[in-house]
């Protein structure tokens, strides 16, 4: 019995494996829905915080409306990048990860991938109730959605770097947003600037053009350097 | 055949070369013989250059006299950049052949960079209050130089916050090649965002060709502080060198030697 579990385990196939880590990384989210939840309460609370300190005037929140909602949508995704491997790290199942026979580009995928489901996903598809708070037009809202969906996929991609990066370190939270926050500007630009164009009326699409290649750009690439980054970490 | 013996002898010397680089006893020798010649005629070059660009140079048309600094501000900026390629490709180096040196390299940039990009924005701003009337702007360039500045303080506050050093270097190594994808990115999106929200009301003030007469001296004035950058990068991977090979018996006979 255990031969035979052996032997799936060792033919186990890449995707396979990818599908499996996927999975377990989303269950373990859902087993905490404080952890899920916590970054949707910042961004209301984050959103709250803009009508009492630039005003409640409607005209006025729109214009900073598109800004202010991406910009809280990257602190969001900036701050639970920190705990993408902390917890697998303390208790050595990344050490395992590493040992494992199996592509670390895939495997660094499917963390992103969860990471990225359970924030980036999540916020992109509540966005338009604070986009109505914020007095966004509504036909700016599906410029808002589709650039926050590839966005925080790149947001993501590039937080995993830091996060392998600073996951060895006792005091990682406000490195790496030191370490991230540059490589987040060009997003925020694209990002903003897709709503920015719908709100005036001018087609989003080339915008979201740049942001997907982007995406396709950090796809194949930040999860080599999230690899190198727990290499180096774990040797550390 | 007698190329391909030619350029088999210069492979191998070159490789000898590089092999000699990873070797610290060696740097550090050669270092302290370039630093003998290199350091005087910085400092010459230096002095000549600003006195040429500062006192003896015509006043600009427009400008008048506030356009002197150009001589500071763009010789420091293009070795800002320069600074920063250099960084990332020692790390490449040291990620690639585990070279010590390079990571020494990398590590003794990062600073120093930082320093030449800050020299960049103040003398920038400095600059920019007179001519623009302003001390700043959001414009693609300045833009691209901020972050500039804050990945270079990126690699300096995780080299320190690393206890192993070696892993540091290989860490800080990674995020410099990230970057250095980053800092065209930057230039072009801010370049294209600012287009979008309103023209460019403000440009350099250039546009004209600058005079032989101005050109002259800035050319002058950027080889000196490319020869004040290299004089830095040496002195600083000098001191990392002793730093880090205090305990080998070379350093010991050179502690010795120079005292007695």
């Amino acid at each position: 019995m255990n031969q035979a579990s052996s032997r799936i385990e060792s033919t186990l196939s890449s995707a396979q494996f990818c599908r499996r880590l996927l999975r377990r990384q989303l269950v373990l989210a859902i087993r905490r829905p404080v952890e899920i939840g916590n970054p949707l309460l910042f961004f209301t609370m984050v959103v709250a915080l803009f009508p009492l300190g630039l005003g409640p005037a409607p005209a006025q929140l729109a214009e900073f409306a598109p800004g202010v909602l991406w910009i809280i949508a990257l602190l969001s995704n900036l701050l639970t990048s920190d705990a993408i491997f902390r917890g697998d790290f303390e208790d050595g199942s990344l050490e395992q990860l590493l040992l494992s026979p199996q592509p670390l580009y895939l495997s660094v995928l499917a963390y992103i991938g969860a990471h990225w489901l359970v924030t980036g996903l999540l916020l992109a598809l509540v966005s338009p109730i604070f986009a109505v708070m914020l007095n966004l037009s509504t036909a700016s809202i599906p410029a808002l959605v589709g650039s926050l969906l590839l966005g925080t996929g790149v947001l993501s991609l590039l937080g995993c770097v830091g996060a392998a990066l600073t996951v060895g370190l006792r005091r990682g939270g406000m490195l790496i947003s030191l370490l991230i926050l540059p490589l987040y500007m060009p997003v925020l630009i694209f990002g903003s600037a897709a709503v920015n164009a719908a709100v005036l009326g001018n087609p989003a699409g080339p915008y979201l053009a740049i942001l997907a290649g982007m995406l396709c750009f950090a796809v194949a690439l930040a999860p080599f350097a999230v690899a190198a980054g727990l290499r180096i970490s774990i040797d550390a | 055949m007698g190329t391909r013996a030619s350029i088999c002898i210069i492979a191998t010397s070159m490789w000898s070369f590089f092999h000699k680089l990873g070797s610290p006893p060696w740097l550090y020798k050669i270092s302290g013989s370039i630093l003998r010649w290199l350091l005087p005629i910085t400092v010459v070059a230096l002095a000549v250059g600003l006195a040429w660009g500062l006192l003896f140079t015509a006043p600009d048309f427009r400008q008048g006299n506030s356009y002197r600094i150009i001589y500071i501000h763009v010789p420091a900026a293009i070795v800002a950049l320069a600074a920063y390629y250099i960084m990332a490709l020692a790390g490449a180096v040291s990620l690639i052949w585990k070279m010590k040196m390079a990571d020494i390299a990398m590590k003794a940039c990062a600073p120093i960079g930082a320093s030449f990009t800050f020299l960049a924005l103040v003398t920038g701003a400095i600059w920019g209050k007179p001519t623009w009337g302003t001390w700043w702007v959001w414009d693609a360039r300045i833009t691209s130089m901020l972050v500039l500045l804050f990945l270079y303080l990126g690699v300096v506050a995780l080299y320190e916050a690393f206890d192993n050093k070696e892993a540091a270097s290989k860490a800080c190594a990674v995020l410099a090649l990230v970057g250095t994808v980053n800092i065209p990115i930057i230039y072009k999106s801010v370049d294209w965002w600012y287009s979008l929200h309103q023209p460019a009301s403000i440009k350099m003030t250039g546009g004209s060709s600058i005079d032989s007469s101005m050109l002259y001296p800035l050319f002058w004035m950027i080889a000196s502080v490319y020869a004040l950058f290299a004089c830095c990068m040496m002195l600083s991977m000098r001191v990392e060198i002793l730093k880090s090979e205090g305990k080998t018996g070379w350093v010991k006979r050179l502690a010795t030697e120079s005292n007695s």
